[in-house]
């Protein structure tokens, strides 16, 4: 069985979120409108170190959520995950909400939560950011902003690990028997 | 017509008989029982080689359901299903439709059983009571003169104590043993009656309270057979408390008996063989009347037919079809088949568990019931009726729905193993199972 | 969830309750939301068949179906008497031909849901069956939202002192929060005359008394039951007067329980008897949480029922 692959250390990962923050600033000329939505699990974190990004950079606070996509899934007749608490901080009807997650695949996650954010209002824009974009899509979506892009093939799982869940930072590419 | 049944071990209680022999039976009556009989040219022979040969069992405690009810059983499969189970006589209850209360209804049931039937006897009882109403008694001479053998009030237990007395003196007068059904039924919410209508459906106790289902008290029966034996104190008839199911109602007959009160007991085999946990899930198979009670229950019953307070063991064969088993345990009847599996489960509880012999068993399902309610039955004395059932006390088998000869399947004992089984019935010297 | 019946809370685990609570958490956060609709259940049919009265359970029902995207339908069987009329079979048969994939069932017989359940797969259809009350035997989603409020208001259920008082041996709620307040490990009580209290409860790891005041000595939570109209005059009950006496809930002898006690009621409350006006619109009552709670845990149940299992 071969090692997992180590796609970004910890360095890497503070680096293209810093680099994810800055663009997220300048494509939005500033943070006046915007509203940061992680996903659960990994996305709510990861929005959240963006958000102290912005403050460094810019010495403003955003306001934070969490979105939780469970109930939106199109796969529930297959697995049903339990769902968790969505808190969503503010309306978001004519804001730029910038949804946050950790990998991108297949898309079928973005739609759900493009479709759960619904029912919290109509933003002026959505946008996405994404630690890893690992290709494969199924869907007409695609992210705004990418702290990497990793081809990979379909059979390999990517496993973002984070020091406030996982107690690490790092990032793997799990092969098809390492997933068990 | 000769048929000899070779090397089986002879069980007799009527005659105090048990020893290996051979048995010769000719022209529908037992000729012989002898070591090493020579066969006569022309006789059939049966290999008994390891089994238990035994007058053919007794059943005083059957719901025959004919007339009326032959949805549930008829005459052909009621006696299909005894012979399986290795009975040769049956005495059935009165709750038929119209009820068995008088002498057209007891033809009825006793011409089906000549014309209908495989040989296995059929006893009517009568009903104490005309249309099972408890109001006015029936025509006790009449009916034992067409053939009953007793009056009962199985079903529709006698609540007023005035009519009781009454039943019983007139019972005593005509010379029939009274057969009763003791509960009472202001305790158990109706009984019978109170099916569907919010009465009691199982024993009164932790399952009960568990499931919510409304319970039995055990006391109801207690308070029942002291009533009733005290009446027959009183009066002096012959009592025959049916279905024993409380260590109260065994202590109570127990004193009587020793007071020399004439009173007799039954109890069935599921009521010493099974507790109220078999309710749970609620299945309605497990459902009867009186209902299964506890474990102190079972072991005061097996007390009791040890010490001889019970005289003998009657099943309660109470055959319901599945659509009216199939339904919410409130609403479902009371009442399981048992005639097939009496001689497995007695066996199982009793002899391979319990503290009774095969021998004593055997009395309990043959000799002692035939002598209670004076039937020529029960016997394998030379000249007597050929009724003989032979059986391997330790044959495993599974008790299947598709084997079961009983039109009804409503036993609590489906899919279960039975260890112990009937080889081979004989009624009137012919071979019906 | 693995299961596929909820039938009573006697067969579920801790583990499987902690779970269905943590669900409804975020459930009750959906039911907070601008568009109360999510679609999860999308194309999934929900039927609530009733045999027994019963306007706000169905109700409740009915709005977690609806949230959760789920299509309802309802059969309301009148039944003067359970021996008469179509058979359960009959009628589950016939809503399952109809495409109904889960049934939430009240009826008057204790058992009646397993019966049901018995059916599904037998027959050639496969549906999910949810107890919304069965004769005097359990109420479970009302367990388990009784069990979500105490969570809500007091955070962990084990250690609490818990008294429940009332009807017992009628009630299906006391029997669902029975098993599921032992199981979470809550401290118990039962209290009630001994005519609605049976003796066998006894037998579980609780407390019961016939006193009311010293049923609520120093509880944290105390739950009454209702009290069914037929059972208030007659051999249970000399009178409605001397029930409220005895063991209603007023201002006065809540005193006794921990001052940031909660009081219970699973509702319709009849005022003046089980609780008295006052305590039951007093800063301790949680009742109208509990009927919030109630679309919540249904929502939690339904969704646990009617999905996929999780990988």
């Amino acid at each position: 069985m071969s090692e997992p692959k180590k796609l970004m250390e910890a360095a890497d990962i503070a680096r293209a979120l810093k680099r994810v923050a800055h663009e997220i600033i300048e494509r939005n000329r500033g943070l006046d409108n915007v509203v940061l939505v992680g996903i659960r699990t990994r996305g709510v974190p990861l929005s959240a170190r963006i958000a102290s990004h912005f403050e460094a950079i810019e010495n403003q606070t955003v306001p934070l959520g969490a979105l939780d996509i469970a109930l939106h899934r199109d796969d529930f007749h297959l697995r049903a995950a339990p769902p968790q608490k969505t808190a969503i901080p503010c309306d978001i009807s004519g804001k730029v909400v910038i949804l946050v997650d950790d990998v991108l695949f297949t898309g079928r996650t973005i739609r759900a939560a493009l479709d759960a954010l619904n029912d919290f209002g109509r933003p002026a824009s959505v946008q996405l950011a994404v630690l890893v974009d690992r290709g494969h899509r199924e869907l007409p979506i695609r992210a705004d902003f990418v702290g990497k892009n990793a081809p990979t093939s379909h059979e390999e799982k990517v496993s973002v690990r984070l020091q406030e869940i996982d107690g690490e930072d790092e990032v793997l590419i799990l092969t098809a028997d390492e997933r068990g | 017509m000769k048929i000899l049944i070779k090397n089986g071990r002879v069980i007799d209680p009527s005659q105090n008989l048990d020893a290996v022999a051979d048995l010769l039976i000719e022209d529908g009556k037992i000729a012989q029982i002898e070591s090493a009989i020579r066969n006569p040219q022309s006789a059939t022979e049966f290999d008994a080689a390891g089994l238990i040969v035994a007058p053919g069992f007794v059943d005083i405690h059957v719901h025959g359901r004919t007339p009326g009810q032959e949805y549930k059983e008829d005459t052909a499969t009621l006696t299909a299903a005894a012979a399986a189970g290795g009975f040769t006589t049956l005495c059935v209850m009165p709750n038929t439709v119209p009820t068995l209360d008088n002498r057209s209804v007891v033809e009825d049931v006793l011409s089906r059983a000549k014309s209908e039937g495989n040989g296995v006897r059929i006893y009517p009882i009568a009903s104490v009571s005309l249309a099972a109403k408890n109001e006015q008694l029936s025509e006790f001479a009449d009916l034992k003169n067409a053939g009953a053998i007793a009056v009962s009030d199985d079903a529709f237990p006698l609540q007023d104590a005035d009519f009781m007395r009454r039943v019983f003196q007139y019972a005593r007068t005509v010379g029939l043993v009274t057969m009763l059904h003791c509960e009472d039924t202001a305790l158990t919410g109706g009984g019978h009656a109170g099916v569907g209508r919010g009465g009691g459906v199982m024993n009164e106790g932790v399952v009960s309270t568990e499931l919510g289902l409304r319970g039995m008290p055990r006391v109801s029966e207690e308070i029942a057979v002291y009533k009733a034996c005290a009446l027959a104190r009183e009066v002096g008839n012959r009592v025959h408390i049916l279905h024993v199911s409380t260590r109260g109602a065994v202590a109570v007959i127990r004193s009587f008996k020793a007071q020399g009160v004439p009173v007799t007991a039954e109890a069935g085999p599921h009521h010493f063989g099974l507790t109220d946990e078999a309710v749970r899930g609620y299945n309605t198979n497990a459902k009867m009347n009186p209902p299964l009670r506890t474990r102190e229950d079972c072991d005061a019953i097996i007390q009791g037919l040890v010490d001889g307070t019970i005289d003998c063991i009657a099943t309660d064969h109470a055959p319901h079809a599945a659509h009216e088993k199939e339904r919410e345990f409130d609403g479902a009847p009371f009442g399981i088949i048992g005639l097939e599996t009496s001689l497995p489960v007695s066996l199982q509880t009793l002899v391979e568990k319990g503290p009774l012999d095969v021998t004593q068993l055997v009395e309990k399902m043959t000799t002692a019931p035939a002598q209670l309610l004076a039937l020529d039955a029960g016997t394998l004395k030379v000249g007597k009726r050929a009724d003989v059932t032979a059986f391997s006390p330790d044959e495993n088998w599974i008790l299947e729905e598709e084997t079961i000869r009983s039109k009804s399947k409503n036993s609590p004992w489906l899919r279960q193993t039975m260890k112990g089984r009937v080889k081979a019935t004989f009624a009137g010297g012919k071979q019906i199972y | 969830m693995k299961r596929k019946h909820l039938l009573g809370l006697a067969d579920v685990s801790a583990t499987e309750i902690t779970q269905i609570l943590d669900t409804a958490e975020a459930m009750r956060e959906v039911l907070s939301r601008p568009i109360k609709k999510t679609p999860a259940l999308r194309g999934k049919s929900v039927c609530t068949l009733f045999f027994e009265p019963s306007t706000r359970t169905r109700a409740s029902f009915e709005m977690a179906a609806k949230t959760l995207s789920a299509d309802t339908s309802s059969l309301t069987v009148a039944t003067s008497s359970v021996s008469k009329g179509e058979t359960l079979k009959d009628t589950l048969l016939t809503m399952a031909a109809m495409g109904a994939g889960c049934f939430v069932i009240r009826h008057p017989s204790s058992g009646a849901c397993e019966l049901a359940a018995s059916f599904s797969q037998k027959f050639g259809y496969d549906f999910h069956i949810v107890n919304a009350g069965d004769g005097c035997h359990e109420h479970p989603t009302q367990g388990l939202l009784d069990l979500l409020t105490i969570r809500q208001h007091k955070g962990e259920i084990a250690g609490l002192k818990v008294t429940m008082i009332g009807d017992l041996l009628h009630s299906r709620v006391a029997r669902s929060n029975v098993h599921g307040l032992l199981k979470m490990g809550a401290d118990l009580t039962l209290c009630g005359p001994q005519t609605l209290l049976p003796p066998e409860f006894g037998l579980l790891d609780l407390k019961m008394t016939h006193d009311c005041d010293e049923a609520i000595e120093g509880a944290d939570v105390v739950m009454t039951l209702r009290l069914q109209n037929e059972r208030m005059n007659g051999v249970f009950l000399p009178s409605v007067r001397e029930f409220a006496a005895l063991y209603g809930i007023n201002a006065r002898r809540l005193k006794r329980a921990k001052s940031d006690a909660i009081l219970m009621h699973p509702g319709p409350i009849n005022r003046g008897v089980e609780i008295s006006d006052d305590v039951a619109d007093g800063g301790q009552s949680v009742i109208l949480n509990q009927v919030t709670n109630g679309v919540a845990v249904r929502m939690a149940v339904l969704y646990g029922l009617l999905g996929g299992e999780e990988n």
